[in-house]
């Protein structure tokens, strides 16, 4: 089936982005209520399109549209064509809803900028990248919206490049994003090498009859591209730095939805994934490391807002593990995915208003006692918590104890050790929020002096409260008659694969559960107590490694920095002596043949009269010696 | 006797006859019109017998070959092509002589007298140069048309008459003006005198002036084969003389820089396509039989000529003389085109004298804008930081400079390409491998222009960026805008081209 309505969902926010940047300051006073309108318009096709969906039968529930030939070069041809089916449109309501949400809130949170429309110009760019990039019909296309919302996140982070660090933090994860997006760029390059085709479906066809080696290769390199994107072992250490954006940012790119966009990247090529299986245990590793080393960073953190982040790092770590496990696992990766984009968004949003009303101070050790004077962001905060660490009936119970159990359900001794990892990180999790709970909320008070905390305006409370909701009920929602996993069957799981229950699932939600309470008991023997306003320094080795957030920095300074540079020098010092030096040489030598060849300019007819009949001789000579 | 009077067929020599007809009439105007409304109505009749013409010739696009006035004249796909390239480069040539004081109160006057004083205090400007113009254009319009040696001829003098003389009517740097002119006449007289010995020459080979019995007489007639060389080689002098192909190049620079500008432009664009046009009509037409007695000869001019206007144009502190030198190294890459003497060397070459054309034009009218008190500004040094004053026509004069270097998505790129590609397929390996090293010199000094403009502080702050009238302005930026659409989207003109590149034999 077809439809006219695709294009708008990406057109409609890329053209307001564009108005809004090219009327510059004319658009300050209603640019950011015209981008909001035009995120929420997108939220309303986005739904129309939904329910039009649920309308028809299963079998014709996707819809394409095709827009132009773009690549049209003998027999390769590539269509910009959109196309939307069970998995983007998930996509497309968690973007267009939760980013409607945080146009709303920023109108608030970003009043006192005098660049708040350029943000809305910006945060509009990216629901457009964004939207592309889950409803582009090929990887080429895909990628397209995979370098927006690159750009988008660049520009983001550094939207108060007036300070040095933050336009450093922002070239950092727009390098580290490189590293991803190469591995996407090989892929695409492998797919048309082997398949001809860069379409899903193109390729799809022939899966088949590809070579092991050719599917492991791509599946590689587009885990490379997810783990760059998605902020995963080994490019994990971008997320942290970039918290310096705004925080609605934060919320939106850096919680709820770009950085998933690996998730949607491994679940989208399930039919290359499926077929390689080095690849799929290679992502499960990713995910597994990644998904204990941003829990190990959370509990060490007292900065708000990379707290928070680290936490990112580790959810999305849950669902690439799932992503890894297959048909089995898609729906659960990216029904976490739905659940995470709901409670992080909201948290996130929540420690904006903390900040907004403690003098935008991200050190939880200056923080204390805040409940009693904002109970709105307790309470919505607090729902987050309860649905992030997984008690039940909350959005996060459901997500992540599904995913523990096809961990276990894996089988044999690899299903005990995925499963373990995965309670492990569960057990960090609750530890980690705990703390920054009580740290915030509770406790005495270790204000700076002047803070005045109070509660937020309605337009930054309203979106948390609404996130709040789907924080709690969600999870419910999306699970309760295996709705998430009937849904996306006909795009994950075509074969209805029967998967087979190595550990009863009440078993293992009991486990889920002991985890929990054992990580909220630990943390709150731990940080029950008054807490002093600086962090202790007699700590651990353990700690202190923690805290300089498992090296990821020292280990990419070592490895990569300053080979990089120590090469660079190498090379700059060739291309001076060597290179350059030729080039002068070359330079010189036709400058100075220049400079006698010019001294025949004389300016003198007679001169070049002479000239031109010594020429005409030579060319008479040569020709009649030439032809005879 | 009875003398038949001969029938001319007014359809195809009808945008030739427009053009002619209107410099007649332009000669009228200056004769009986007053001083003050000349300039106006000259501009008028000009530009409307060029559009006019234009639209003739492309009435007649599609048309069947013929041959027009007793067969000395022919009408084919490259000669209306060519036609129409010289029409457009023409009319951008009149807005720019339209805009710009650069003619001389009265050329007559002897520079520094109180008689030149007293012209300029007149306030008058000279409006012969528009009838001039026009009667160039006639004769450009003919030559790549010529259909024997004697209409040939006729059609050089034509064009090159007037040149002569507007080569010498600056307003500023009189005495380097008439330099200008003097040498270029005595040096194109010259140069007719090869061109006519030549001439003789091959009617003695070939017992026929028209191009079709040299033809016939190359390919297997029982002439004097060393009439046929010393002709061929004569006559060829006196074509590459007015390309400005080395060693025949030396007076390209110091008329190119003592020349008014608009006119320095229109010679360096309009007369280019004319003259290849002739040659490649003669070496494909004529003397393709002899393919192995010219083709050395003509390869070495090439290499000679891309070296020679690479190399020197490095030297060079004026910025005319260094587009003079720049024309020089790309006739040389023309050359090649015509060396290649295949169906894609036509069509190469076609595009490239089109594409170069344009972007030569919109060159030069952005020299006319860098200016002090006293008028141009030639002098390379003072054109550091450019870019801050005026940084729009900075940014349009680097496009330019790179297209002339050849870089890819601009126009002179696609030429460059297309040219040494179908040199290269006919088997030429030498000239291309020569193209493509002073290609890369000659990028250098473009790049350094770009550089000193951009890159380089300034010390002096006498030159300011006029501000360009709609005239110039419309020029530039469409020189500026086809330069890059050529380069992004050649293939419409190519395939257009294609269309055209037959000659008639």
């Amino acid at each position: 089936m077809t439809s006219e309505n695709l294009i708008y969902l990406v057109a409609l926010p890329l053209f307001s982005s564009a108005l809004l940047m090219l009327l510059g300051r004319r658009a300050d006073r209603w640019g950011h209520v015209f981008a909001t309108l035009i995120s929420a318009s997108t939220f309303v096709i986005g739904a129309m399109e939904f329910f039009a969906m649920i309308d028809r039968p299963e079998a014709s529930r996707a819809v394409t549209q095709k827009l132009f030939t773009w690549i049209s070069v003998g027999t390769f041809n590539v269509d910009a064509g959109l196309v939307l089916d069970q998995l983007s449109i998930a996509f497309v309501l968690l973007i267009t809803g939760v980013g409607t949400l945080i146009h709303i809130y920023s109108i608030a949170y970003m009043s006192h900028d005098r660049d708040r429309r350029r943000f809305f110009a910006y945060l509009n760019f990216f629901i457009a990248a964004m939207l592309l990039l889950v409803l582009g019909d090929s990887y080429l296309n895909l990628y397209v919206g995979w370098e927006g919302v690159g750009l988008a996140s660049y520009l983001l982070i550094g939207f108060w490049n007036q300070q040095p660090e933050y336009a450093t933090a922002a070239k950092k994860a727009f390098v580290a994003n490189r590293a991803g997006d190469f591995g996407l760029s090989v892929a695409v390059m492998i797919a048309f090498a082997n398949f001809g085709a860069v379409s899903f479906v193109g390729i799809e066809e022939k899966v088949d009859g590809a070579s092991q080696t050719a599917l492991t290769a791509m599946g590689l390199m587009l885990l490379l591209a997810a783990a760059g994107k998605s902020a995963q072992f080994p490019l994990q250490a971008w997320l942290g730095d970039a918290m310096a954006g705004p925080t609605p940012v934060s919320a939106l790119i850096h919680a709820a939805t770009m950085v998933t966009a690996g998730v949607y990247l491994i679940t989208r090529s399930n039919f290359i994934f499926d077929n390689a299986p080095t690849a799929q245990l290679a992502v499960v590793m990713v995910g597994i490391i990644t998904l204990l080393f941003g829990a190990v960073i959370g509990m060490a953190k007292d900065d708000i807002k990379k707290a928070l982040a680290a936490s990112t790092m580790s959810q999305i770590g849950y669902m690439i593990m799932a992503s890894g496990f297959g048909p089995a696992g898609y729906a659960f990766a990216i029904m976490h995915l739905l659940t995470h984009g709901f409670f992080k968004a909201g948290l996130f949003l929540g420690a904006g208003s903390v900040m907004h009303g403690m003098n935008d101070e991200v050190n939880m050790r200056r923080y204390g006692g805040l409940a009693r004077f904002m109970p709105i962001t307790s309470i919505t905060f607090g729902l987050g918590y309860l649905a992030i660490i997984g008690v039940p009936p909350f959005a996060g119970f459901y997500s992540k104890d599904k995913i523990i159990e096809t961990a276990f359900n894996t089988g044999g001794l690899q299903g005990v050790l995925f499963g373990s990892a995965a309670l492990l990180g569960a057990v960090i999790t609750a530890f980690y929020m705990t703390r920054l709970m009580l740290m915030t909320f509770f406790g005495n008070k270790r204000w700076v002096s002047g803070a005045e905390p109070h509660e937020s305006p309605f337009l930054m409370w309203a979106p948390m409260a609404v996130l709040a909701l789907g924080s709690a009920a969600s999870g419910y929602l999306l699970y309760s008659g295996k709705a998430i996993v009937k849904w996306l069957a006909p795009v994950v799981d075509r074969d209805h694969h029967e998967h087979a229950e190595f550990l009863p699932a009440i078993v293992v939600t009991t486990l889920a559960v002991v985890a929990v309470i054992i990580g909220v008991a630990v943390a709150f023997i731990k940080y029950r107590g008054e807490l002093s306003e600086s962090a202790p320094s007699d700590v651990s080795i353990f700690t202190r490694v923690t805290r300089r957030d498992l090296l990821q920095d020292d280990a990419n300074e070592f490895l990569f920095m300053r080979p990089g540079q120590k090469l660079t020098q190498v090379l700059v010092k060739t291309d001076e002596s060597v290179i350059d030096g030729a080039v002068r040489a070359v330079g010189s030598s036709v400058l100075g043949s220049a400079r006698g060849m010019r001294k025949l300019q004389t300016g003198y007819v007679r001169n070049y009269a002479l000239l031109i009949l010594i020429g005409a001789l030579v060319a008479l000579l040569a020709a009649l010696v030439v032809t005879i | 006797m009875n003398i038949q009077a001969p029938a001319l067929e007014y359809g195809a020599l009808a945008p030739i006859l427009i053009i002619l007809a209107a410099a007649v009439i332009g000669v009228m105007v200056e004769a009986f019109l007053s001083a003050k409304v000349r300039a106006p109505i000259q501009l008028a009749i000009s530009l409307g017998a060029v559009v006019l013409s234009l639209s003739q010739v492309w009435n007649l696009r599609g048309s069947a070959t013929t041959t027009a006035a007793v067969n000395s004249v022919v009408i084919d796909g490259p000669v209306l092509f060519m036609q129409g390239t010289i029409l457009i480069l023409s009319l951008f040539a009149f807005l720019l002589i339209a805009d710009i004081d650069a003619f001389a109160a009265q050329a007559s006057a002897v520079p520094g007298s109180s008689e030149e004083a007293r012209a300029l205090e007149s306030g008058r400007i000279q409006s012969e140069v528009y009838p001039l113009t026009l009667f160039a254009i006639g004769g450009m319009m003919i030559f790549p048309a010529a259909n024997d040696l004697i209409t040939l001829f006729v059609a050089l003098e034509v064009l090159s008459l007037p040149l002569y003389l507007m080569a010498g009517l600056s307003r500023r740097r009189r005495l380097l003006s008439q330099e200008a002119a003097l040498k270029y006449f005595l040096l194109g007289a010259y140069s007719s005198a090869f061109f006519l010995f030549g001439a003789a020459f091959l009617y003695g080979f070939a017992g026929d002036v028209s191009l079709a019995g040299i033809r016939s007489a190359v390919s297997g007639g029982p002439g004097n084969d060393v009439f046929l060389i010393i002709g061929m080689v004569s006559l060829s002098v006196g074509l590459l003389f007015k390309v400005g192909a080395a060693p025949f190049h030396a007076w390209t620079p110091d008329v190119y820089q003592g020349a008014p500008t608009p006119i320095t432009a229109f010679m360096a664009a309009a007369t280019k396509v004319a003259a290849f046009g002739a040659i490649l009509r003669i070496f494909y037409v004529s003397l393709g039989g002899a393919v192995y007695s010219w083709k050395p000869i003509l390869t070495a001019v090439a290499i000679l000529t891309m070296v020679v206007g690479s190399v020197i144009a490095i030297a060079q502190r004026d910025i005319k003389r260094m587009l003079a030198y720049s024309s020089i190294a790309h006739a040389g890459f023309l050359l090649t085109g015509v060396i290649a003497l295949n169906q894609e060397g036509l069509r190469a070459s076609l595009f490239y004298l089109a594409s170069y054309g344009i972007t030569t034009i919109g060159a030069f009218a952005l020299v006319t804008l860098v200016r002090d008190s006293s008028g141009e500004v030639g002098d390379l040094n003072r054109w550091i930081g450019l870019s801050k004053r005026s940084p729009a026509m900075a940014l349009i004069f680097s496009v330019f400079l790179l297209s002339f270097a050849g870089i890819p998505l601009t126009a002179g790129f696609i030429g460059k390409f297309t040219i040494f590609t179908a040199a290269y397929e006919s088997g030429n390996i030498a000239v291309v491998v020569a193209g493509v090293l002073s290609s890369a010199i000659a990028a250098f000094f473009y790049v350094r222009v770009i550089v000193m403009i951009f890159f380089t502080d300034s010390k002096q702050d006498t030159v300011t960026v006029a501000i360009p009238s709609l005239y110039t302005n419309l020029t530039i930026w469409i020189a500026a805008i086809t330069t890059l659409a050529l380069g992004l989207f050649p293939a419409p003109l190519l395939d257009f081209i294609s269309t055209f590149s037959t000659f008639a034999r």
